[in-house]
């Protein structure tokens, strides 16, 4: 049997005239979902597999169907007749526009075979010349499939080939995925072994000495990752290359083909190349070694590939970058992107090509490092990064430890080579990633999106809810460097089984001990108005994390993310003021931060309310009010006269009471702020610092931490808290009298929270905290009249596993977009969970929940 | 909320036969939302009193029957409904008192045709924002308006004044027109309705209005009010009211009815935003302009103009706002454009602040009176979305003038003219922005303005025109 073998990732064409068994060939060989037929394409355009005069929409169809699935990376078959040179080329450009290699395969059991199967079949009956013509014109063509761009052609010439045959599936060698590391990436080394040997040495590398030269052993595991350019230029080339050699040999190394080893090798193979750009050094050192060594190094360079794809895909590495679209995928398109990278065609004023930043609009999943272009220092950039810092040049060599995501560099030794462009002067205010994060994308925001967040998987943004934040996002929102956390909204327990209650403690504390918690924080919960503050020690600091330039030292935003005061210089005193607070606390200190998000919550409600209240909540009073008291008087009058209104009486008196009691359930809430003195601001979360989010400590840590500042300046309040064991019956009664108390008192109610902030059941998070509000409070949400008992009947028909669901999602965005900013990530990547809590906020789900 | 009708005619209690109800009983019919309840607090020969109050449902309120446009304007979870006069309590009156409002009564026939002395008092009644409106709207029908205010939180006063009213109206009439005139004139108070308004209740404001709507001062506002505002059906109430055929000529229509508008409206119209629009259309035209990107399109009006010069072969209107740009479409009536002219136009939501691979590739960019509506600290990056990225040939914005504004009588001094406006400039400031921007991506910038010119603050808006 012959076998044979094609990539596993091709575009396989099947050449053939009618009746020679293509598509029975393709099922014994492929997945049904692997091949695109025009058979079945004029079946879906026309109804009829056979129509020949839809044979145009059905190719439209087809080459679609294909190119959809190329952009996928899918292996893909094409079963048609494909005879004439003409058919092949659209699909071979195809091919090449998704750098798949083409495969074709020719099927030819030969002219009578064809015929007489077509025969048998009642739906071919078109005749022998058919067949004829087809066979004539695939013979024709056959010699040229190669010329066309067909990487591999398989010809089968009789029934006994076609079916004696094997097909089996090659892993591209780009494709590493399998290679997990953990690596050491170094940048363009040029000859500058001295550099290289401390460099590895710094790593954990043992150097030595041995019969064959140098070696450097990896630390257990590791593997160096060489990222190309080792030559040229430095002083000892051959030494890199040499120790290259024997570590890629072994596998204790990997590398990628670079444009000096490009150009070394033409001049290895004894092709005319200038000696420029440092070959000179090569050349002439080289030609110290054996001619053996030297055809050793040209076969070493000839064995090298464009880039690898490694760590399940999470990693890729090329010498000038590669593209997404180019990853794990073969051409020689990509080959020299992955040497030189793209250039826009323009030069610059030293005469060197004008590179074209292709990181700028990197959005890949795969972590691209690369080097090729020297940098004064190596920066993350959308998820790639330059290692080449210009050793050669008088720079440094820099490394990468993956996944630990650490660089280190050793300095050059001295200038080997004086650059023709000066090395990049740093830009001091902004680093590169900042420089790129000034525009955000429309693309990056807009449409359906899928969001992978590490607590709770996929969260879903629909078109239209994005369309909506978009709006309140470029309309409203604080600068979008600053917005790197938005609240997520809060469900409330489940309805209270009290008769006389919408919600009570009892159901909050039962959802958190049925899902096996043991420990709930109660937390008073203020009545204010929700407020994230993100603070700097100072001005250069906030330029320097957060890329800042205003010279503002923070921002205080709402939770749909707009500036909470209108008044630019109170914000800026407040901050001023939790600045002092922080440093005369220590938090700075203890935090090792120079920055640091808080969740709060800003009293009085009137402070940023106050328009509602005048304009809603007030006068629904006062009409309830007035209304209440001319009923009733009018009713008085007409008992007096002897009319038996009683029944209408009672209805109204009882109504009365309900009313005066919304009268009364705001006023706690509001009070005149004249300036900073009359606020009052209670943090309850200290939401993340510089390298952590503090959602994977206790509340109780968080309580106390924030309690610090409340004894620095009274501007900040402490939050009242009871932490509640749910095995303890008393605790939780005692619980509830607190409740009740509290809410007596006029609170708006308290939030449960499980004490280690974050708790699962089966490794899936629940909800972080449930609110339970109090009786009088929800008057304000469900009209003074709630609570009557017709009323509350029907209104404890809620539904609440919308909210519950929103909440979730909403806190895995939250949660996301810090851990993103503290990993330093782009601010689009932040960005777009911020943005996404905000598109959430424009589902409909019940205002009142 | 309370309505109470009375009257001193002898014998009082004869209100009773006049209204079909029985002065010593309570009344209770159900109505959509809850039920409506009458009694009698007053019922001697010497004075009659009727009262009529509703038990609104709440919960029912906020919920309606669960289908679209059903539950109205109760988009507020609190809201003032269940206890202020308003639209509910008309809709109850004329299904309580049908026969009353017909102006026949079985056995006191005679009485209902004579003008006796009622008196009406309606509390909570709100008046939002027009405390003169019950004198304007009930003394010309000749009763005599009284007014009790009342305070929004009691004993309160710094709160101030709540929206509520306690009117008493005094007149001598009968009582057909009594409760024609209350029928109608309480949701205009109110200014709000919780019912869809279609051409049936055009038809009733006319049948309830015959009597005295078309020689009543306040007519356009009356009817503007009771229609919600709906310019098509306010067209026809106006029209059919001034006693002329229907106008068949919208355009007309439209002018009649926004010059009955202006003589409402406060400030004087400039109707600088056509001017602006034209000279915009202008400077494109002359430039050769054919792909144009309406950046900020809001309502569709420079995209409307354009598309009436053929040389435009590609316009392109571009708003963060869903809202703008389905009146856009309308606008430009997108649904109904033949195939060419579909071909032309097209609608994106954007924003300027994020770059937007769409925007390469025009000719030309229109800013009209759009950066003013940006913060100071975000204008960078629309500086760099238009002038770095998009790149077009040419660049028209507008944006106000901000030294005119001392011109405009209306505008409370510094304050800017829209209320979403986040800076005005002045002449100085926009040019040193102007030049900023093109010395820093390459264009050149021609400065000027449009629309009315003071020799001392120049013109009321400034334009800007960038080439590269």
């Amino acid at each position: 049997m012959r076998t044979i073998n094609i990539p596993e990732f091709a575009l396989v064409v099947l050449i053939g005239a009618s009746g020679s068994g293509k598509s029975t060939f393709a099922h014994q060989h492929f997945k049904a979902t692997e091949i695109v037929s025009s058979d079945v394409c004029r079946g879906l355009v026309a109804d009829d597999e056979n129509d020949q005069a839809a044979s145009k929409p059905a190719f439209e169809v087809l080459h679609y169907l294909v190119e959809k699935r190329l952009e996928g990376r899918r292996l893909t078959v094409v079963d048609a007749t494909n005879v004439r040179a003409e058919d092949r080329k659209s699909l071979i450009a195809l091919a090449k526009k998704y750098y798949a290699l083409a495969v074709a395969i020719v099927i030819n059991p030969g002219q009578t075979v064809c015929i007489e199967r077509n025969r048998s079949r009642p739906d071919r009956q078109f005749g022998a010349h058919v067949v004829q013509n087809q066979t004539r014109t695939m013979k024709q063509g056959l010699f040229g499939l190669e010329r066309e761009g067909f990487r591999q052609v398989i010809e089968l010439r009789s029934v006994a080939e076609i079916n004696d045959l094997t097909i089996t599936r090659q892993r591209l060698w780009t494709d590493l995925r399998h290679e997990t590391g953990p690596f050491d990436l170094v940048g363009d080394i040029h000859g500058c072994f001295d550099e290289l040997l401390s460099l590895l040495q710094g790593l954990g590398y043992q150097i030595g000495d041995d019969e064959q030269g140098v070696y450097a052993l990896p630390p257990a595991g590791r593997k160096l990752v060489l990222v190309g350019d080792l030559v040229d230029r430095g002083p000892k080339t051959p030494q890199v290359l040499r120790l290259a050699m024997r570590m890629v040999k072994v596998g204790e190394a990997l590398c990628v083909l670079g444009n000096h080893e490009a150009k070394l090798l033409k001049w290895l193979r004894g092709k005319e190349v200038k000696l420029s750009h440092g070959l000179a050094q090569s050349a002439e050192q080289l030609n110290q070694e054996t001619p053996e060594f030297r055809t050793e190094v040209a076969t070493f360079i000839d064995s090298l590939i464009s880039h690898y794809v490694l760590d399940g895909g999470r990693l890729a590495v090329a010498h000038a970058g590669v593209k997404e679209n180019m990853q794990m995928r073969a051409s020689g398109v990509i080959k020299q992107f992955c040497m030189y990278g793209e250039t826009t065609g323009e030069t610059d004023e030293f005469g060197l090509p004008v590179r074209y930043p292709w990181a700028m609009d990197y959005r890949g999943k795969a972590k691209v490092v690369y080097g090729h272009t020297p940098m004064p220092n190596a920066e993350w950039l959308n998820n790639t990064i330059c290692l080449d810092t210009g050793c050669v040049f008088g720079g440094k060599l820099t490394a990468l430890r993956y996944p630990e995501m650490q660089l280190q560099s050793v300095p050059a030794q001295q200038v080997y080579c004086e650059p023709v462009r000066p090395l990049h002067m740093p830009n001091l205010s902004l680093s590169a990633q900042q420089e790129d994060d000034d525009i955000l994308h429309f693309a990056d925001v807009s449409g359906k999106r899928l969001l992978e967040t590490r607590l709770n998987k996929q969260v879903t943004i629909y078109a239209e809810n994005a369309a909506a934040a978009l709006e309140v996002m470029s309309r409203f929102a604080v600068n979008p460097r600053w917005l790197i956390y938005l609240p997520p909204t809060m469900a409330p327990t489940s309805t209270s089984t009290r008769p006389d209650y919408l919600e009570y403690p009892t159901e909050a504390f039962n959802y958190y001990a049925e899902r096996g918690v043991t420990e709930v924080v109660c937390e008073e919960k203020h009545m204010g108005s929700r407020a994230v503050i993100v603070l700097c020690r100072n001005a250069a600091l906030a330029k320097q994390r957060f890329g800042v330039t205003s010279g503002e030292i923070g921002v205080i935003y709402t939770r749909t993310g707009r500036h909470f005061f209108n008044d630019a210089s109170l914000t800026q005193s407040i901050l001023e003021r939790l600045n002092q607070a922080m440093q005369q606390s220590g938090l700075w200190e203890d935090l090792q931060s120079d920055w640091v998000c808080l969740d709060t919550e800003i009293m009085p409600w009137s402070a940023k309310a106050m328009a509602l209240i005048r304009e809603q909540y007030a006068p629904v009073g006062a009409a309830a009010r007035l209304s209440m008291a001319s009923v009733s008087q009018a009713l008085q009058q007409a008992a007096q006269r002897g009319v038996d209104l009683s029944a209408l009486q009672n209805r109204v008196a009882e109504r009365g009471t309900a009313v005066q009691k919304y009268g009364k359930a705001w006023a706690h809430y509001c009070w005149e702020v004249q300036g900073i003195e009359d606020l009052r601001i209670a943090p309850f979360h200290l939401l993340a610092s510089e390298g952590a989010v503090h959602m994977d400590k206790t509340h109780v840590w968080h309580m106390t931490q924030l309690s610090r500042l409340a004894e620095q300046d009274k501007l900040f309040h402490a939050t009242n808290s009871l932490t509640v064991n749910l095995s303890d019956e008393s605790q939780i009664a005692a619980a509830c009298v607190w409740w009740e108390q509290l809410t007596q008192n006029g609170g708006e109610g308290m939030v449960v929270k499980p004490t280690d902030f974050i708790a699962y059941v089966k490794q899936v998070p629940i909800q972080p905290a449930l609110k339970c509000r109090g009786k009088d409070y929800l008057r304000i949400i469900y009209g003074a009249e709630y609570d009557l008992p017709d009323n509350l009947q029907r209104l404890k028909k809620r539904g609440l596993s919308r909210k519950q669901s929103l909440a979730m999602r909403e806190f895995a965005l939250g949660y996301e977009a810090l851990h993103r900013f503290v990993e330093q990530e782009p601010l689009r990547r932040v960005h777009e969970c911020v943005f996404g809590i905000l598109a959430l906020e424009s589902e409909a789900v019940d205002p009142r929940l | 909320m309370l309505l109470t009708l009375s009257t001193t005619h002898q014998p009082a209690t004869d209100l009773g036969f006049l209204l079909h109800k029985h002065p010593e009983r309570l009344h209770e019919i159900e109505i959509p939302q809850g039920r409506a309840l009458m009694f009698y607090p007053e019922a001697s020969q010497e004075r009659c009193t009727f009262a009529l109050t509703l038990e609104l449902d709440p919960v029912q309120l906020v919920r309606g029957s669960g289908q679209k446009g059903d539950s109205g304007l109760l988009d507020e979870y609190v809201n003032d409904r269940p206890y202020a006069v308003s639209s509910f309590l008309t809709v109850a009156l004329g299904r309580a008192l049908g026969t009353a409002f017909t102006g026949r009564s079985k056995d006191r026939q005679a009485l209902a045709d004579t003008a006796i002395p009622f008196e009406v008092v309606l509390t909570p009644l709100p008046v939002r924002g027009a405390e003169d409106l019950p004198e304007r709207l009930f003394a010309p029908l000749g009763y005599e308006v009284q007014m009790e205010r009342h305070a929004l939180l009691p004993n309160q006063p710094s709160w101030g004044e709540s929206p509520y009213i306690t009117l008493s109206l005094k007149a001598t009439k009968r009582l057909r027109e009594v409760l024609e005139h209350i029928f109608v004139l309480i949701p205009v108070l109110d200014n709000r309705k919780h019912y869809f308004i279609g051409k049936e209740e055009l038809e009733k404001l006319l049948r309830k209005g015959e009597q005295w709507l078309q020689t009543h001062p306040e007519k356009v506002l009356i009817t503007e009010r009771y229609l919600k505002h709906r310019k098509a059906l306010v067209r026809e109430a106006l029209a059919r009211l001034s006693d002329e055929t229907p106008l068949e000529n919208q355009a007309d229509a439209d002018r009649d009815l926004n010059q009955n508008l202006a003589e409402l409206a406060l400030e004087k119209p400039l109707n600088l935003n056509e001017l602006r629009l034209e000279t915009v259309t202008q400077v494109l035209c002359e430039r050769g302009v054919q792909r144009i990107l309406d950046l900020g399109c809001g309502e569709g009006r420079l995209l409307k103009r354009l598309l009436k010069e053929g040389q435009f072969k590609r316009v392109v209107g571009v708003d963060v706002s869903m809202r703008a740009l389905e009146i856009a479409a309308r606008r430009v009536h997108l649904d109904t454009l033949s195939e060419k002219q579909r071909e032309r136009i097209e609608l994106w939501q954007g924003a300027l602040t994020y770059r937007d691979q769409r925007f390469a590739g025009f000719d030309a960019i229109a800013l009209v009176e759009v950066i003013e509506h940006l913060e100071l600290d975000r204008l960078a990056a629309l500086e760099r979305v238009v002038f770095e990225f998009a790149r077009p040939k040419l660049v028209v914005l507008t944006t106000p003038n901000r030294e005119f504004n001392t011109r405009f009588p209306n505008l409370v001094n510094g304050k800017l003219r829209h209320a979403d406006h986040r800076f005005e400039w002045t002449r100085a400031e926009f040019q040193a922005w102007c030049e900023r921007v093109a010395s820093t991506y390459g264009y050149q910038v021609a400065i000027s303005g449009i629309g009315e010119t003071d020799p001392e603050l120049g013109q009321v808006t400034q334009l800007g025109v960038f080439t590269k």
